[in-house]
């Protein structure tokens, strides 16, 4: 039976059981994730599942209840149906229910590759082997994953509206005597991820890591590489244009308000792009049809990502973003894209060695020098520590860091988005524009929207890299960004 | 879906041996979950989850590999099996050392959690009446926001594997809390109770009942307001006295994750982490203080990371991970184990019957001390007392920490002076254990339902036997 047709299914139980006047929406879902895991440069998990899923929420006689089962079989769908009807039942009234989705037709967008949707264990095992080979001897660590998501929608006045997805991504570190370097890439097509180009890259970064300098607290100048701006990107959309936490005036977003660098545009494109496999479901949970938003234009910030309920709480129409947490934790972008800046200049032969490691470095560069990385249609290369997004902005930045990722950041004040984590794989000090140490990890203690205050943008990146969440189904499109200052709050030493 | 599973398990070991594995195992799942949540005396979400499926574990050669399906048929089961074989073989392209696994003593078994009230036969009007009468009580005393939840799991588990195990295990848990936040100009503070995420465990619903939701409300609602106004925590280097809830997040991240085996070997190297610790130093490594006495302790009754078998199918024992202020003991796997020389595991875990089990927490917390809160308060001439979890932050090796909570006060020779507002302290993990000099016997096991680890992602639920205690020379008031 199809997921369409198991949707329907459902459907009739609920007015067969509820009557005619239950509200009803179902989704069925279909996910096939797979991840090889590596580490020690050796595959030590390696996992695949594949799961349906029904999801029916129901607002019968003024109450409302959601329920989901796995069980797919009759007895498990009557179950459900049963079960979610009694919990109407006994629910307190919901004032705030927002009502269905009426009919409304999907936005098009570019089907899946075949390819990544039946990739086997094997070819994802040859990356990782493409990985460690290219990593020249240094420990490695990561995944190789990919996903295959099929979906249909029903509900009770006639939406109906199915379809599917499939993503593939690789993360992974070189780690070269205590220093780790992270190459990362999602893309739709598991033909675009090679593994040895990106090896080379952990492998370089890892290498021009060595011999870490610490550094005192203080506010420093930064470039920011993609795999950071992607933290950027993620609590921004978590926390400052989440429907939700805005209705609840518990995020910084003004709607119309100059509040970034006029250098800033922000969007969420649940769809993609022409040209490329749509990065997820062209629908939301509530069967509202996904389209590209823009969060932040030239600086102004101009949209705001609703589920129905919090559209409703705030007088707006839902911008499809209803998700099985977004009543709790409210809706959120999941596919940010950083608008790049003017394109770099010309490349130069030599790259960027590092001051530490240079001969390494320079060896690592040389087999990746040039080396093409497909990620959402931009090319991207690296060349020792750092991506070609970045080294424009390294050359004008006159003292400062160049920092490649941050870790474990968490939200210290909501309202403001001042977040606490802290740099790792790779952070060099910056010298009249030239990498001149590697700088051990750093504490820093930021407002992000601050951050990317009007002013505070020096530059952004040309180019841009698909990067994946740690969640499958979200990824980040980010160029490297060059900031005036970044809160440095604590080093190696505490 | 009802009697047992062992069946369905046994076809898939069986399916994974014929199909060149040299080790297998299985675990047939059937979760009912339920969440309730509120908002200013309305509730605003009402949600059921049912979920089964079966779980295979193949080991061919030195590789692993894992498939799940939530279809318990004889042929899915096979398939299953089967299919988790050929992943392994896979693995072997980029194949790691040689795998041995420590002994569990196979056997049968059965293990319940203990449970007074089913927390699945509570009504759901009597879970709404509470959650609405708690916040409209924190609305009613103030609160520009007032939120609550209950929460409810109840796993069956079916475990067989080709070392004879056949283990049946029932955990019911849950738990709840309720949330006041105050919003000023440009920032907002909340308080919590009784804690950062509530309480939760591995109880029936006498644990909910003892909460004191309803009570506790205005109480939140009075000091997130009183936040608002009052000082900034000062910025410095003080004496420190932590509260039991934020004791048991900081032993969590900065001991429980340390002490992972798979994080010490490497494992988790990309994206949890490696831990700080060498396994070369077990046994001599000063953690902290004398005072600091840390056990894994997964037969605690009622505790959230409680159980009568890790999903390995080894018992629930005792152990020492810290002791007189020396690491002596990690939490292992069967296979981790092996690899670093060690004879236990134990501590191995998944998050449902669709994710690989792997090294994770139990209860991990600390014996108590011989003094008591009132009695650390009055030795302590200067400093801030801190207490429930606002923002937590280490890093890859969890060395250094920033933790941020909810409400501090001062310490003013011996008593406690002004409510501070935005109070946070950082440090280096074993700098600060080391400093510990007061501990308070005052033990309380804190449920962390929200413990992340793993790709895919996992979600654990582990507890934290927890005491205020004393810390002297910690940072305080690190502000962005």
């Amino acid at each position: 039976m199809s997921e369409l047709a198991l949707a329907g299914r459902v459907v009739d139980l609920v007015r067969r059981a509820a009557g005619p006047d239950a509200q009803a929406e179902v989704l069925v879902s279909h996910a096939a994730e797979a991840l090889t895991r590596f580490a020690n440069s050796a595959i030590h998990q390696n996992v695949a599942d594949a799961t349906t899923t029904v999801r029916l929420r129901l607002h019968l006689d003024g109450r409302t209840a959601s329920g989901s089962s796995t069980r797919t079989d009759a007895d498990g769908l009557q179950t459900l149906v049963e079960r979610t009807i009694a919990a109407a039942r006994l629910s307190p009234p919901d004032a705030s229910w927002p009502g269905l989705t009426a009919p409304t037709a999907l936005h098009p967008y570019e089907e899946l590759d075949e390819a990544t949707a039946r990739a086997t264990p094997e070819e994802r095992a040859a990356r990782v082997r493409d990985f460690v080979a290219a990593a020249g001897g240094l420990e490695t660590a990561g995944y190789c994953r990919t996903n295959y998501a099929s979906a249909a929608f029903a509900n009770t006045i006639g939406q109906a509206v199915e379809g599917r997805f499939a993503e593939a991504a690789m993360d992974g570190i070189g780690r070269s005597d205590g220093a780790d370097g992270v190459a990362r890439l999602a893309s739709g097509r598991l033909s675009d991820i090679d593994g040895a180009v990106l090896g080379a890259r952990a492998a370089a970064k890892a290498r021009a890591g060595g011999q870490p300098i610490e550094l005192p607290p203080a506010r420093y100048e930064v470039v920011l590489e993609p795999d950071a701006v992607a933290d950027i990107l993620g609590n921004m959309a978590a926390f400052g244009f989440n429907g939700k936490a805005f209705a609840q005036r518990q995020s910084f977003a003004e709607l119309g308000a100059q509040q970034f660098d006029s250098s800033v545009t922000l969007l969420d494109e649940p769809i993609g792009g022409p040209g490329a496999p749509a990065p997820g479901l062209p629908f939301d949970t509530e069967g509202t049809p996904r389209a590209s938003l823009t969060l932040v234009a030239a600086g102004t910030t101009a949209g705001i990502t609703h589920d129905r309920a919090s559209a409703a709480e705030a007088g707006t129409v839902s911008t499809g973003h209803g998700s099985p947490s977004s009543r709790g934790w409210g809706p959120y972008a999941t596919h940010v894209r950083l608008a790049p800046g003017p394109a770099s200049g010309p490349r130069s032969a030599g790259g960027t060695a590092s001051a530490s490691g240079t001969a390494s470095a320079s060896g690592s560069a040389a087999s990746t020098g040039g080396a093409a990385v497909a990620g959402g249609g931009a090319a991207v290369t690296a060349v020792g520590p750092m991506a070609e997004s970045s080294r424009a902005l390294v050359a004008a930045m006159e003292r400062g860091l160049l920092i490649t990722d941050f870790w474990y950041t968490r939200v210290l004040d909501q309202k403001s988005l001042v977040i606490t984590g802290l740099t790792r794989n790779g952070v060099w000090l910056v010298e009249d524009g030239e990498v001149v140490a590697a700088v051990s990890n750093m504490r820093f203690t930021q407002s992000y929207p601050q951050a990317l205050g009007p002013g505070a943008v020096r530059g952004i990146g040309g180019e841009s890299i698909m990067l994946p969440d740690r969640w499958s189904g979200v990824r980040y499109n980010a160029p490297a960004l060059h900031l005036t200052s970044w809160n440095l709050t604590g080093n190696a030493s505490g | 879906m009802s009697g047992n599973h062992f069946d369905e398990a046994c076809t898939a070991v069986q399916a994974a041996l014929d199909a060149g594995a040299r080790y297998a195992d299985a675990r047939v799942m059937l979760r009912r979950s339920e969440s309730m949540s509120a908002r200013d005396g309305d509730i605003e979400e009402v949600s059921s989850v049912e979920s089964a499926g079966i779980g295979v574990r193949a080991l061919v050669g030195s590789s692993w590999g894992f498939y799940a399906v939530p279809d318990l048929s004889d042929g899915a089961a096979r398939a299953a099996g089967r299919r988790a074989a050929q992943i392994a073989a896979a693995s072997a392209m980029v194949p790691g050392p040689a795998i041995d696994l420590v002994p569990t003593g196979a056997g049968e078994a059965q293990w319940a959690s203990p449970c007074e009230i089913d927390p699945l036969s509570v009504s759901l009007s009597t879970k709404g009446d509470l959650l609405v009468a708690s916040t409209g009580a924190a609305k009613a005393a103030g609160a520009d926001l007032a939120e609550g939840i209950l929460q409810v799991w109840d796993t069956r588990k079916w475990f067989a594997s080709s070392d004879g195990h056949r283990i049946d295990q029932h955990i019911r848990e849950c738990g709840g809390g309720v949330w006041a936040s105050a919003f000023g100009d440009g920032e907002i503070q909340r308080r919590s109770w009784p804690s950062h995420r509530g309480q939760y465990g591995t109880r029936g619903w006498e644990l909910v009942d003892g909460l004191g939701l309803v009570e506790h409300a205005p109480r939140m609602a009075e000091e997130a307001r009183q936040l608002l106004t009052a000082p900034q925590c000062p910025s410095g280097e003080t004496t420190l006295v932590l509260g039991d809830e934020q004791l048991a997040l900081q032993i969590h991240e900065s001991v429980g994750h340390a002490i992972e085996l798979d994080r010490i070997l490497g494992w988790e190297a990309a994206f949890a982490g490696t831990s700080w610790l060498d396994l070369d130093q077990l046994g001599t490594l000063r953690y902290g203080s004398d005072l600091m006495n840390i056990t894994i302790d997964p037969t605690i009754p009622g505790a959230l990371g409680s159980f009568g078998y890790d999903d390995e199918g080894t018992p629930a024992v005792k152990r020492d991970a810290v002791r007189n202020g020396r690491w002596v003991g990690v939490l292992a796997g069967r296979d981790s184990a092996a690899v670093a020389g060690l004879d236990y595991a134990g501590s191995v875990r998944a998050d449902g019957w669709a994710r690989l089990p792997m090294v994770r927490m139990t209860n991990v917390g600390l014996e108590p001390g011989p003094h008591t809160l009132d009695e650390i308060i009055a030795a302590t001439d200067d400093g801030v007392f801190m207490d429930v979890n606002r923002s937590w932050s280490i890093d890859d090796r969890r060395l250094n920490f920033q933790f941020g909570c909810e409400i501090g006060y001062e310490i003013k020779n011996g008593k406690l002076g002004r409510m501070l507002r935005n109070p946070t302290y950082t440090g280096i993990g074993p700098k600060f254990w080391r400093s510990m000099d007061m501990l308070s016997s005052e033990i309380v096991s804190w449920g962390t339902p929200n413990c992340g680890k793993g790709q895919p992602a996992q979600i654990g639920h582990t507890g934290h036997p927890a005491a205020p205690a004393r810390f002297t020379g910690v940072r305080v008031g690190v502000r962005g």
